[in-house]
């Protein structure tokens, strides 16, 4: 019966939201070259709020490059050159009057390996605030409580806040770097591979803590394991070799994918 | 078929152990003449300087009579001396390492700039004294003031302690700049609160050991030419002064034998106050030491 009645109260809540969903990122014919290497190709995207989006694809095929040119992170890079637009709620984030720390307090990221600052509990989520002008003890207390609470880590860590973050484990770090990202309240979260350096158990909480924060948060992810993209997402790109071959509807995506190279994929023949 | 033939190996055995054994001493050795030479500098040092090494020999001016010589310029000097040479040469090394690694695009001119600062180091100093004559003491018309020795011993150590910044902040991982940009931080906000605390360590120890040279240094004070008997200490920077290593070398080459033995007090000052700069920077890089 369950299995049944599941996806049936799944696909009616998508629909009730779908139509008052905006894009919170449109991306239209982006391109992208390390020097001579043309990484992304014609990219199309419409990535909407308050959801999941999974990018699935092989080793090199750009889906890292993708999301880091998202909050324009990849502009470290020195040899990096992009054409093309990615609007952020209808402002190209590559105009030249575009501020890139404002479109980073909006966009946070999660990354791939845990990088807490080698600063205390508190210090670690309060920084973000702190860097945007927040003072105020008791509105910084008040911060980080959200923020770890929101992060599903506050009871595990609410009586050591002083302590350096350096102590916890790797999949208590990464559960503090997702705090610390929650604590400038952003618009988004960009998340390149959040689990792949976690052991199965901190890989779990960190997806329940994702579909927690699909609620008020527009959640764009990167991983390299498609069971955990189908778990968790709501729509999934597929890239190859730096081009989109499929966005869809992760069940779609996953059960019916309308392109062979996607089908291939995901049934492990190859990458 | 084996390629590898034990009776062969086991042969060979006893031949590689001995060479290990014996090459074990020869680095022993290399070692021990470093010690045995440094204990015999020590020990005729404090043999000879002991004897005038009384709390007199700490308030005294400098004199023609050995037994009534005194550091008491010297060491007012010497500290004067730090006082402008701490900010200055830190300001700008400190200043300096910031803008190559954190703000300069990576482009031939920056690896043009990082290599000649390496080669600076290795400038002899007393190049760096006439350097000091030129533009400081002559052409800003400093005099043979404080702050025109300080300004060219600011110089002379400058290299050593951007080397040491550098090295410093590039041993603070990419991932934490990161974070820091990806939540919006600006660049020198990201220096501030994560670059700076992980790296202040490094910076101060190479700082520390840097001014410790200054502090011996005499080839640019001769160049200068600062004045080895003076009969008041320093009231301000433009005032004239003497230091330390110029004091010791003025009375080696003293022609009375008893001037010698008042050197040796002299350097036994000087070590003292070496002894204490070094051991801060070894304390502060043990306090502050982080793992990453």
């Amino acid at each position: 019966m369950t299995t049944i009645v599941k996806p049936e109260v799944k696909t009616a809540e998508k629909e009730t939201v779908k139509k008052n969903k905006s894009s919170v990122y449109k991306t239209e014919q982006l391109n992208l070259w390390y020097g001579s290497n043309h990484a992304l190709k014609n990219i199309d995207l419409d990535i909407k709020e308050n959801e999941v989006t999974a990018i699935i694809g092989p080793s090199g095929c750009g889906k890292s490059t993708y999301i880091k040119t998202l909050n324009r992170m990849i502009e470290t890079i020195p040899s990096v050159k992009t054409s093309g637009v990615i609007n952020y709620r209808d402002k190209n984030i590559f105009d030249k009057e575009y501020q890139v720390e404002e479109l980073r307090t909006k966009v946070g990221m999660v990354f791939q390996k845990p990088n807490p600052f080698p600063k205390s509990i508190y210090d670690n989520i309060a920084y973000g605030p702190r860097i945007h002008g927040i003072k105020n003890k008791k509105i910084l207390d008040q911060i980080v409580e959200k923020s770890l609470r929101g992060a599903a880590i506050w009871d595990e860590v609410k009586d050591r806040l002083s302590e350096n973050a350096y102590g916890l484990s790797g999949g208590q770090q990464q559960r503090i770097c997702i705090a610390r990202c929650l604590a400038i309240e952003p618009d988004v979260i960009l998340m390149d591979e959040p689990t792949s350096a976690l052991d199965p158990i901190s890989t779990l909480k960190v997806e329940e803590l994702v579909q927690d924060l699909k609620k008020d948060y527009s959640i764009i992810i990167v991983t390299h394991n498609m069971q955990q993209a189908a778990r968790i997402s709501d729509k999934t790109a597929f890239f190859l070799n730096g081009e989109v071959v499929e966005f869809d509807e992760t069940d779609k995506i996953f059960s019916n994918p309308s392109d062979e190279r996607t089908e291939d994929y995901i049934s492990g023949r190859f990458g | 078929m084996k390629y590898v033939n034990h009776e062969e190996v086991a042969a060979k055995t006893k031949t590689r152990l001995t060479k290990n054994t014996l090459l074990k001493g020869v680095f022993a050795a290399a070692t021990g003449f470093g010690l045995i030479v440094l204990a015999i500098l020590l020990y005729r040092i404090v043999t000879q300087g002991s004897d005038y090494l009384s709390f007199e020999f700490f308030t005294s001016f400098a004199s023609r009579i050995p037994e009534n010589s005194g550091i008491k310029a010297a060491i007012l000097g010497s500290v004067y001396l730090m006082l402008v040479v701490a900010p200055v040469s830190m300001f700008l090394g400190v200043g300096t390492a910031i803008y190559l690694e954190e703000y300069a695009k990576r482009n031939r001119f920056t690896n043009f700039i990082k290599v000649n600062i390496s080669n600076l180091a290795g400038v002899p100093s007393v190049v760096f004294g006439l350097l000091g004559l030129t533009i400081f003491v002559r052409y800003f018309d400093l005099g043979i003031s404080i702050l025109a020795a300080g300004l060219t011993m600011s110089l002379l150590i400058l290299p050593i302690i951007i080397v040491a910044s550098q090295e410093a902040i590039r041993a603070v991982p990419n991932e934490l700049r990161e974070a820091s940009f990806a939540m919006g931080a600006t660049r020198w906000q990201t220096i501030l609160r994560v670059v700076l605390p992980a790296s202040i360590p490094g910076i101060l120890t190479g700082s520390i050991l840097a001014l410790s040279r200054a502090i011996g240094e005499t080839a640019p004070l001769v160049v200068i030419g600062i004045p080895t008997i003076l009969m008041f200490t320093p009231d301000g920077i433009m005032s004239t002064f003497t230091a330390l290593p110029m004091q010791i070398f003025d009375w080696t080459k003293r022609p009375q034998v008893e001037f010698h033995d008042v050197a040796a007090a002299g350097i036994i000052v000087l070590m003292g106050l070496l002894i204490i700069m070094n051991s801060i920077a070894v304390f502060i890089r043990n306090k502050y030491q982080k793992r990453y």
